[in-house]
């Protein structure tokens, strides 16, 4: 098992460095195999099949498994390809590069073009648009009978000369999928990797965390295209012949069983699903004398895969593994973080003005101000229902203001989205914890390093130290490469803490930290609290437990109903009658 | 003249037969917040049933009708007990991708069962139909009409006039709060489902003399339905209602001035210029902005 080691080589794992080219002599021996071994022209066709289409279904392991979006298309973009390097070569006489190029460019083209037109909205439209976009293409390759030959296809579709034979062909199918196959394992752990995984976890958490989550997911869609569209162009060249049927929406949903089956995390999944979906049906035969019977029992394997093994066969497969891996040893580098708490600017880190936020004619915030000076640590607090938490969202973007302008850093962001404004400087928590919870802690701190606009920057080495350091700052370096989904509660926010700081803000807005967490808890967030001071960097923070609040602010603003009541120094803004009542309640008969 | 009055006429009893398998989508979609993709599975289900029960075995036409919405419902609560309910706690993905897997396996456990031919089913009436003024009145389509309409008020009356309804409503709106209140809330999701097979398959039943019964009627009215809520507005009834006679009307006419084999394709460009244009909807609220 060969192949275990390619995808357990996640960031730091020196023990798997045979894994590269343990894969590379694998794919070398299925090369010579495919080139020595005499075949029938039934195995040739099985593995050219197998071969281009698991191509296709690498596209889903992007998609779906990566990014967690849906595509009832591939089908569509398989065909794509294929009716390039088909009808390019027969009719227009195009070299089959170019075929393969331009239809290659077509899938992209319509996939990005389908993804930035409904991937703003929830899933369900995608699974639906991508149906639509299937369906229309099997209609036009149907009815547009001078161009695609209509229901009759294709024929006669040449290879280029040097591939011309089968066998050197096939050899050639498995060079592409084993290199595609490693770009697609690669591309896990790069950062557009770990942001569609960040997106596919926790949307709003990317957001914040300064992923363009539109971008990636239109990326991780047109990526997806790609790799169907390269896939139909060799299944083009392999079998000579394309016709509408073979890419109709049955055959996206038999992309999507075999993805699933395998399992949508790895590429190793979608090749097994590929290749167990091509055999089966083959040992299967006689059930294709009874239509109809083949794909029921497809259908029933979709939803029996859903219900017992959502993982696929690779994911279980990779969970009985996992039972006996031991904690991977890296090696610990100590708390080395440091923060340039947004540079030194004004004295201002922040300044907002008339800030509003009404829903329809509920003023959840009306009219605040709020001035944050550099350095310090700044609280908002308020009774249930003031507006604090609507504000902490409108700070950060989630909500857009009403009116009112908010200047971070000595620059305007009130009209800019969450990703934007992280990469203005922005870092925050949520009060229910938001991290991707199937990455493990210190993929979490990376994607908060990764920031657009971090100061620190730098190669990817620096930014794994300084996740790591980040990591150290808050006590959990030594669990750096456990999955975050298995952390106790006050480790999550301790990790959720780090993600920020990794990403150097200049501004950190902490939204009730100390909700849920038992007393010794807090008192080491108090502390964690001011050793994040410490070095410089500002903190806003909401929270209701007013001797956390007493302990490490300096400044304090309250708000009641949406209205800011007391500004100013924390022991002269406690003493406020205002904040008393607002608080206590005033005693009727002494009503002010 | 008469010619758009006569399209127009068609376009609205085709749009009834896609509003009311809407309805069974929006019903699913607030009870669950699921899209149902197997929703015109039953409609094409309802229509081989009828064509069991009225062609095979000769049964009276309203007999075999209710037969075959008994065995509707049956569907309904075997699909919710095997599709939803063990997932109900899962994000909406892998619903969804078991709703794509149930309706791949109605449609071709059907074809298993019954083969590929396409079936005759007659409709309700002897006669074909009668002339209005200038137009002529399809009996099959006006049944279809006035059945939609019937429909449509009962069940405005039963979500908003029964305690039932409102019991389904408060589920649809909150589960967790209507199970702290005492409503058994995998009991009224059960009804849902349950509902909503039978009313996709009165919609099946009623459009099968139009169409033939086929294999593939239940995907392609599924997905001219879906058009129709997202057209109408995510989750609105009366959208649904409105976007499934908007696009009747629309389909109809682009066959009979642009073109007859891209017809269904109609649907599906409407659908897209919508998401792009106008994502909520005629009547729907803003869809994304939730925190």
């Amino acid at each position: 098992m060969s192949m275990t080691a390619t995808t357990e080589g996640a960031a730091v794992r020196p023990r798997l460095r045979w894994g590269l080219p343990a894969y590379v002599v694998l794919v070398l021996v299925a090369m010579t195999l495919a080139l020595v071994v005499p075949k029938t022209g039934y195995v040739l066709n099985i593995s050219l099949q197998a071969t281009t289409y698991a191509i296709a279904v690498l596209g889903l392991t992007i998609v779906l498994g990566l990014c967690g979006q849906i595509n009832l298309a591939q089908a569509a973009f398989f065909g794509l390809g294929a009716y390039a390097v088909g009808i390019g070569q027969t009719e227009y006489g195009v070299n089959f590069w170019v075929c393969l190029l331009l239809g290659t460019c077509m899938a992209a083209g319509f996939g990005a073009l389908l993804g930035a037109s409904t991937l703003r909205l929830g899933g369900h439209y995608l699974a639906m648009v991508t149906i639509s976009f299937q369906q229309i293409v099997t209609l036009v390759l149907i009815n547009w009978i001078p161009v695609t030959k209509g229901p009759d296809g294709v024929r006669a579709i040449p290879r280029p000369g040097f591939l011309a034979d089968g066998s050197t062909y096939l050899a050639f199918c498995i060079f592409m999928l084993a290199l595609l196959g490693f770009l697609v394992w690669k591309l896990r752990d790069t950062r557009l990797g770990r942001a569609m995984r960040a997106v596919r976890d926790n949307e709003l958490a990317a957001g914040v965390a300064g992923i363009d989550v539109y971008r990636t997911k239109v990326t991780a869609f047109a990526l997806s295209a790609v790799l169907g569209g390269i896939g139909g162009a060799l299944f083009a060249g392999g079998f000579s012949y394309v016709s509408p049927d073979q890419f109709s929406f049955a055959e996206s949903v038999v992309f999507l069983t075999m993805v699933l089956l395998g399992g949508v995390a790895s590429p190793i999944g979608a090749a097994i699903g590929t290749g167990l979906l091509i055999l089966i049906p083959e040992w299967l035969r006689f059930l294709k004398s009874i239509p109809g019977l083949y794909l029921a029992i497809y259908g029933a394997a979709v939803i029996l895969i859903v219900l017992f093994m959502p993982d696929g066969i690779w994911g279980f497969v990779r969970n009985q593994f996992d039972r006996f891996k031991r904690a991977a040893g890296s090696v610990l580098g100590g708390d080395t973080l440091q923060l340039s708490g947004g540079g030194t600017g004004s004295d201002m880190v922040m300044e907002v003005r008339g800030l509003s936020k009404h829903f329809g004619g509920l003023k959840a915030v009306d009219e605040v101000d709020l001035t944050i000076r550099r350095g310090g640590v700044h609280a908002l607090i308020g009774p249930n229902g003031s507006g604090k938490t609507t504000t902490l969202n409108v700070l950060s973007g989630l909500y857009r203001a009403t009116s009112g302008t908010i200047m971070l850093n000595g620059r305007d962001v009130t009209n800019l989205p969450p990703h934007a404004r992280t990469a203005a400087g922005l870092g925050r928590t949520f009060q229910n914890i938001r991290l991707w919870r199937s990455m493990t802690a210190l993929e979490n701190v990376m994607v908060g390093a990764e920031r657009p606009g971090n100061p620190v920057g730098g190669d990817s080495a620096a930014l794994l130290a300084r996740s790591r350091a980040a990591l150290a700052f808050v006590g959990l370096e030594d669990r750096a490469d456990e999955v975050v989904a298995n952390f106790s509660y006050g480790h999550q926010r301790a990790v959720e803490i780090a993600r920020a700081l990794a990403g150097d803000p200049a501004l950190l807005l902490l939204d009730e930290p100390g909700a849920g967490l038992n007393s010794s808890e807090k008192v080491e967030l108090r502390d964690l609290l001011k050793r994040i001071s410490a070095r410089g960097l500002t903190i806003l923070i909401i929270d209701h437990d007013m001797t956390l609040v007493s302990e490490v602010a300096q400044h304090i603003t309250v708000l009641n109903f949406g209205r800011r009541i007391a500004d100013g120094y924390s022991a002269d803004v406690l003493k406020h009658p205002d904040v008393i009542a607002a608080y206590l309640g005033t005693a009727p008969d002494v009503a002010a | 003249m008469d010619l758009v009055l006569q399209l127009l006429f068609t376009g609205i009893g085709i749009g009834s037969v896609y509003a009311l398998v809407a309805l069974g989508f929006v019903l699913i979609f607030r009870a669950t917040n699921v899209v149902n993709f197997a929703q015109g599975e039953f409609s094409m289900v309802a229509a081989f049933l009828m064509v069991v029960f009225s062609v095979k075995m000769g049964l009276p036409y309203w007999v075999a009708f209710i037969f075959a919405l008994l065995g509707m419902a049956c569907l309904g609560a075997v699909f919710n007990l095997a599709v939803y309910y063990p997932l109900r706690h899962r994000t909406y993905l892998p619903v969804i991708i078991s709703t794509i897997g149930a309706s791949i396996f109605m449609a071709n456990t059907t074809l298993a069962v019954h083969g590929p031919e396409p079936e005759v089913l007659s409709g309700w009436f002897d006669t074909p139909g009668f002339m209005l003024g200038p137009v002529y009145l399809d009996n099959q389509y006006v049944l279809i009409i006035v059945v939609t309409a019937l429909l449509v008020a009962l069940q405005y009356w039963f979500f908003e006039h029964t305690l039932l309804g409102k019991k389904l409503q408060a589920t649809s709106q909150d589960k967790e709060m209507a199970s702290l209140l005492g409503i058994p809330v995998a009991v009224m999701i059960m009804i849902t489902f349950i509902y909503s097979a039978v009313i996709g398959g009165i919609a099946g039943i009623l459009v099968a003399p139009v169409l033939f019964v086929s294999i593939g009627m239940g995907a392609t009215i599924a997905l001219k339905a879906f058009a129709a809520t997202i057209i109408g507005g995510f989750g609105d009834v009366t959208g649904a209602i409105i976007g499934g006679l908007a696009l009747g009307v629309i389909e109809t006419f682009g066959a009979a001035y642009v073109s007859v084999p891209y017809k269904d394709g109609f649907a599906f460009l409407v659908l897209i210029a919508f998401l792009i244009f106008r994502p909520q909807g005629i009547f729907g609220e803003r869809v994304a902005e939730k925190a």
